[in-house]
């Protein structure tokens, strides 16, 4: 199953300090959906806050990405720019 | 390869994409014919003027107005009462979650002002003497509180708190006081201390930089007008449109359905343009008055009211082996947000060792209030300060362990298939073909005089994708006419007629680009991030893609014949059937023929782009430092940055060369300066010095091509990286100049000064 590391501090405040996760899940919003069932509070912090990288890419507001059990998921914070 | 490059062959059989076409706006600006914000106007227009805290932390006790509103000629006065006491939550507008409330308290002071310079009332007059004399018409009773500016000081325990509801987010139990820390982040990877401890070498530094302003040549300016029926406009000088209709909804409490924003052509913004500031009260004022309202900012009022980005600590402490792998890191990134929460550590902290391949690091970042303007975005958001700290740490590294370096960077660089320090896996880049191009360059061996000195820096920016609509026309003549929702800062209206004059087999003079109001076009986020070229460009390739498959099918009907058989090539349709003598078709002749064929030929897109390539980028700097005057001059300048593609290379070259040359204000000359009482010195660019033509030698640009397979042509982002490096690398060149380590931006002469008679 696809691989999660929380690579930031902040969306360890919602899993107790833990920084790597395995979930059973097929797309992002899935993911998402299954993190904030795990850990409340996880799912808008990252919709709101964090981009993801999934095995190297940087998706923002990717709902429908595709995970694979192979996937591996950094969370990360989201990126602006000037 | 790209879908489209597989399509066209190669990068060779490029005919327009890669070539350096006269800018589109070109011939507008130089003749005087663009219309900026300040240039726009309408019949019955009054002038809003905003009055300005004097103090840099204030209660406000009260204000009273009546005076001001019985002047003669006033037709509007605001003050916080006139906008909704909004909540405290997060929305979307720019590029990413913003506060509310902030941004509205930031518009307009409710209860205390926070910096010198915070609006807490406007008005709206006919003529600009009259809205002045309003101003000082308006009595605002203060009670003036302690200020905090210095970031270590905001951070004490016993620090004048600027928001007594706030906590610091980010530590692992809720702190039992308030505090100005906003936010703490952590990113880390194996054992520091461990790292440390097998470490021949460790190094430790600690480094300053100055609040700085982006220093757009055009200050704010827009029109609005607020109708009867509640209709609003909006003319603005802003780095999205869609941004600021969405700002303005929500701090007025509108309807974003109710509010068209046209972008003006905008004179420079390198994301200080990414957040509105005059926009809502501008409405408010014509909503009161009735009658448009015109606001241009002074220089004043835009140094002091609007985000510089923010001055920082950075503290590095570097482990090596002898031989210069890095084994351990630890850095601590404390920065100023200014009045409400908000800096860019966050960006810091992820690009700090972006460009290193350390197997065990900590890196801590602060996110502070203090009594300054609220940073905004600019340029790499974050990352040049990281990197000024950083970048000099592991220069003195080198010089410590007697390596070169270029070398040492090299030997410790990331590459394909290695993990970012912000944890993702990096995929085609370019960074080592930067510090090949510079190592190999003759720059790199050319003999230096006295007191001169040479320094290498590197840096990184992720660059951004996201939301983009794009729209294709084509004319009944044959030309085309591609409109996006992203205003054009460093040139995105030639790349995007480019991309679609490639497509569709055009030459660029035949596709006129063009920037739609929000009432045009689909959304688009801001032009930012150097996510314009990439992410909408990606967009506009689409809709031409659907343009050339809707012309394959016309010429097909046209043709009686399967579109399986139809190709375009160079802009014709072409049948592959040898058994039919079809005329080939050109654009003109099926355009003429569309209402036949199925109607007009448009196409529209919109896309959430995803796959930005990351970029980075490799400096030598030279400069020569006058011994007496304690005077840098910069002598020469070389900047190789992996572009992926250059679509329009002039315009990426002059991105790099911008980007360098803001650097090199950064880190010789620009700082705000503020008085005992919190008040900014040196608003005016008389006493803030950004270096003009005359300080600077040719920046001369290498553009590195490692494509970026998920974009059509390749394009990675451009903008932003060229202003990582140069805080570092004329810093470095200075320290090899005078043989000490200068640590505080900027690197003005009487420092310097002192440092050599200290030595």
């Amino acid at each position: 199953m696809p691989h999660v590391v929380a690579a930031c501090s902040s969306c360890r405040a919602f899993t107790g300090g833990l920084a790597e996760f395995d979930v059973e899940a097929d797309t992002v919003r899935r993911m998402i959906q299954a993190l904030d069932r795990r850990y409340p509070g996880l799912g808008e912090h990252i919709d709101r806050r964090m981009a993801i990288a999934i095995d190297g890419e940087i998706f923002q507001d990717a709902d429908g990405a595709p995970l694979t059990a192979a996937s591996e998921v950094y969370l990360i914070p989201r990126i602006g720019g000037g | 390869m790209t879908d489209v490059l597989e399509r066209l062959g190669s990068q060779a059989a490029l005919k327009v994409v890669g070539t350096r076409p006269i800018r589109p706006d070109g011939a507008d600006k130089v003749t005087g014919r663009a219309t900026y914000g300040a240039d726009f106007a309408l019949p019955g227009m009054l002038v809003g003027k905003i009055k300005r805290s004097p103090h840099a932390h204030a209660r406000i006790v009260s204000i009273d107005t009546r005076k001001a509103r019985a002047l003669p000629g006033v037709k509007a006065v605001i003050t916080s009462a006139d906008f909704p006491d909004l909540a405290s939550e997060e929305y979307e507008a720019g590029e990413s979650a913003s506060n509310l409330r902030d941004l509205s308290l930031n518009c307009m002071a409710r209860d205390k002002a926070l910096y010198d310079g915070h609006a807490v009332a406007a008005v709206a007059a006919t003529s600009a003497s009259i809205a002045d004399e309003a101003l000082d018409l308006i009595q605002v009773t203060y009670e003036v509180l302690p200020h905090v500016i210095d970031v270590e000081a905001a951070m004490g325990p016993n620090a004048p708190l600027l928001d007594e509801a706030l906590f610091t987010e980010g530590l692992e139990a809720r702190p039992e006081r308030p505090s100005n820390i906003a936010k703490r982040n952590q990113l880390a990877r194996g054992d520091p201390d461990a790292g440390f401890a097998a470490a021949d070498v460790i190094l430790e530094g600690r480094y300053t930089t100055a609040a700085v302003h982006q220093g757009y040549i055009e200050p704010h300016a827009c029109v609005a007008a607020f109708a009867p029926d509640g209709q609003c406009q909006v003319w603005s000088s802003s780095q999205g449109q869609f941004m600021v209709r969405s700002c303005c909804a929500k701090v007025l409490g509108l309807e974003s359905s109710d509010i068209r924003v046209t972008p003006a052509e905008i004179g420079g913004g390198f994301g200080g343009k990414t957040t509105v500031y005059l926009e809502p009260l501008a409405l408010a004022l014509s909503r009161q008055s009735g009658a448009p309202v015109k606001m241009v900012m002074t220089r004043e009022e835009v140094f002091r009211a609007t985000g510089p980005t923010s001055g920082a600590v950075i503290e590095v402490k570097l482990g090596a082996r002898a031989d210069g792998t890095l084994v351990a890191a630890d850095v601590v990134l404390k920065y100023q947000a200014g009045a409400f929460a908000g800096s860019p550590v966050g960006a810091g902290s992820m690009t700090a060792l972006a460009c290193y391949d350390i197997p065990n690091f900590r890196i801590t970042g602060y996110d502070v209030l203090t009594n300054s303007p609220k940073v905004a975005a600019y340029r790499a958001p974050g990352a040049p300060i990281a990197a000024f700290g950083v970048e000099s740490a592991v220069d003195e590294l080198a010089i410590k362990l007697g390596l070169d370096p270029i070398a040492l960077r090299e030997k410790n660089a990331v590459r394909d298939g290695m993990k970012a320090a912000y944890g993702p896996t990096f995929r085609d880049i370019g960074y080592v073909e930067t510090l090949d191009a510079i190592r190999d360059h003759p720059h790199y061996r050319a003999p230096l005089g006295p007191n001169q000195g040479r320094g290498v820096a590197v840096g990184f920016w992720f660059n951004v994708g996201g939301e983009s609509t794009a729209a294709v026309h084509v004319n009944e003549d044959g030309s085309a006419v591609v409109v996006t929702g992203n205003p054009d800062i460093g040139g995105s209206r030639a790349s995007m007629a480019m991309m679609a004059a490639e497509v569709l087999g055009l030459p660029i003079e035949k596709v006129r680009p063009i920037v739609a109001d929000t009432a045009a076009i689909g959304f688009s986020m801001l032009t930012g991030g150097s996510r314009t070229t990439f992410a909408t460009g990606m967009a506009v390739t689409q809709a031409a893609q659907k343009i050339v498959a809707d012309l394959k099918r016309r010429a097909a009907s046209l043709w009686d014949v399967s579109e399986d058989v139809v190709d375009w090539l160079d802009g014709v349709a072409v049948c592959l059937d040898p058994s039919k003598t079809a005329k080939p078709l050109t654009l003109a002749a099926l355009a003429a023929q569309s209402a036949r064929t199925g109607g007009p030929i448009s196409a529209e897109v919109s896309i959430t782009a995803q796959g930005a390539g990351p970029g980075f980028g490799a400096h030598i700097c030279d400069v020569e430092v006058d011994p007496e005057t304690g005077h840098v001059t910069v002598l020469r300048y070389t900047a190789a940055q992996d572009v992926g593609k250059a679509i329009h290379p002039a315009y990426v070259e002059g991105q790099i060369q911008g980007g360098a040359a803001q650097g090199i204000g950064w880190a010789l000359n620009e700082e705000y300066l503020f008085d005992g009482a919190g008040k900014m010195e040196n608003a005016g660019f008389l006493d803030y010095r950004v270096p003009v033509a005359s300080d600077l030698p040719m920046i001369e640009p290498i553009m590195i091509e490692v494509a970026n397979p998920r974009h059509p042509f390749g394009a990675k982002g451009v903008g932003e990286v060229p202003i990582v490096p140069p805080l570092a690398a004329v810093a470095n060149a200075v320290r090899r100049a005078i043989d000490v380590r200068m640590t505080d931006l900027p690197l003005s002469p009487p420092k310097i000064r002192a440092a050599i008679d200290a030595r």
